[in-house]
């Protein structure tokens, strides 16, 4: 008995330990190191060619797209777009641009066009197939015209999470990757509300929370630094998830 | 015949590194991984899956004592589990480029045609049930070199790939290893029950360290020990 107390006990330390080690700021930094060793990782197997997510078929799509973390905009506006089927919407696109830009909705659909089939992962496990429609934002960005300097685009939404609002980013790379669109259709109708009407980012070689929903405006900036608490991103500052989160 | 790379120890020092090292990264990665299953205790086959009809298992809630951090975070435990994917990959790839040069694996771990025999693996459990470890030359007996050899090349290994899979950026990189594991949710219930393979592998090897002079068995897996002809 006094050695299973003792076991209970060493366990017990070991958790409390490491949960102590977690909060320190070293472990911090050795955290940053192993995720961009991750993301070193994960480009450099790609040997030199842009590594792209899977894409599936319409067999494989699933028969519903899950919808997790803000599911509507609670906002009198919003309800009042989504009466008018967002015919008013605009997309900014500021920061480190020639050209800031306002899209409408019909000026987004008349872009040129990319479908792809492909799978969502949450953070917390779980994955759908679903099949988006939109323009690159590549094709966004070159109408803007980037500015030297310019390190990473953020992406501003309409919703609010626990009273903050949400907002993501992802480096130039990312930016440009032929799978990142603007979407605005799911399975060929335009999107839900629950999956982030009436636009959502899709950059499809990271997990769920980096494809922000009812999408507002694009900012091409210098540094995270200057946005929100400076980590890139809602669940970034709010919570402590990697910005990177190809993992 | 005398073997002119017999070994002057019992454990070489990249094994009792190595065994010493995976105590601390495994155990880090195991209870991580517990407070991450926490996040969505469901698993799935194929590629896609979110919602309990699809889920051919519920897993149980674990308790803050048995995770890390010992209180549900999801965020905090992917740290946790991506640091620590570090250590315990590059560990097994340094032990694995180690026991290939220093004829560890040729030496101790692989079994010949004839040690398949049902009749001598038959003869193998009888005696272990007796708690008969004195087995003849050869530092593992059958029974050890299969477990040991399962864990090592096949358990390990999977824990690593079904991992990498599981990453939409290295699996944006390395699309055919999905494919070979059956998809990301498959890849997500085959490391879910290689972990606990993993687990019974641990609580097994106490058990029977235990049960077979402890305190020698410890001291050699720390100092290296002497290498015995009949051990």
């Amino acid at each position: 008995m006094k050695r299973r107390n003792f076991l209970a006990a060493m366990g017990a330390a070991f958790v409390a330990g490491c949960s102590k080690i977690g909060d320190s700021e070293l472990f911090g930094s050795v955290v940053d190191t192993a995720e961009s060793w991750h993301r070193g990782i994960h480009r450099a197997l790609g040997m030199g060619r842009i590594t792209m997510a899977p894409e599936f078929t319409r067999a494989d799509i699933s028969p519903f797209f899950r919808g997790n973390g803000s599911t509507n905009v609670e906002t009198p506006e919003y309800a009042e777009a989504l009466a008018g089927g967002f015919a008013q919407w605009q997309l900014a696109v500021t920061g480190l641009v020639d050209n800031p830009l306002s899209l409408s909705m019909d000026d987004i659909r008349a872009l040129p066009q990319r479908t792809q089939i492909t799978r969502h992962d949450c953070v917390e496990g779980w994955s759908a197939i679903g099949e988006w429609t939109g323009p690159q934002l590549s094709a966004i960005l070159d109408m803007a015209g980037v500015e030297d300097g310019a390190n990473f685009a953020i992406f501003h939404c309409a919703d609010k999470l626990s009273g903050a609002d949400y907002y993501e980013s992802c480096d130039m790379d990312d930016a440009r990757h032929p799978q990142t669109i603007v979407a605005h259709l799911l399975n060929g109708e335009r999107l839900p509300v629950i999956n982030g009407a009436p636009l959502r980012m899709r950059i499809e070689r990271q997990l769920g929370y980096k494809h922000p929903k009812y999408l507002t405006g694009i900012e091409l900036v210098s540094s995270l630094e200057q946005v929100g608490d400076g980590k890139g991103g809602y669940w970034e500052d709010r919570a402590g998830y990697q910005w990177y989160a190809g993992i | 015949m005398a073997n002119p790379n017999k070994p002057k120890k019992r454990h070489a020092l990249s094994t009792r590194i190595w065994h010493w090292v995976n105590v601390l990264s495994v155990s880090i990665l195991f209870m991580s991984g517990l407070n991450i299953s926490n996040a969505h205790p469901r698993l799935y086959w194929g590629d896609w899956g979110f919602a309990a009809e699809q889920a051919w298992l519920s897993v149980p809630r674990f308790p803050g004592w048995a995770t890390i951090p010992g209180y549900y975070s999801l965020a905090s435990a992917r740290d946790w589990h991506v640091v620590f994917a570090w250590v315990f990959a590059l560990g097994l790839l340094v032990f694995m480029i180690r026991a290939v040069m220093n004829g560890h694996f040729r030496r101790d771990l692989f079994t010949r045609l004839a040690d398949w025999k049902p009749s001598a693996i038959w003869h193998d459990i009888r005696q272990h049930l007796k708690l008969n470890f004195d087995h003849g030359a050869g530092k593992f007996n059958f029974l050890q070199k299969a477990t040991y050899g399962a864990v090592i090349f096949i358990l390990l290994p999977l824990m690593i790939f079904t991992g990498l899979v599981m990453s939409p950026g290295a699996e944006a990189a390395l699309p055919w290893l999905a494919e070979l594991l059956g998809g990301r949710q498959s890849a997500r219930s085959i490391h879910f029950l290689c972990a606990f393979g993993l687990f019974g592998f641990f609580v097994v090897h106490v058990v029977l360290v235990l049960l077979s002079n402890p305190i020698k068995q410890l001291h050699e897996m720390i100092t290296g020990g002497e290498h015995d002809e009949a051990a």
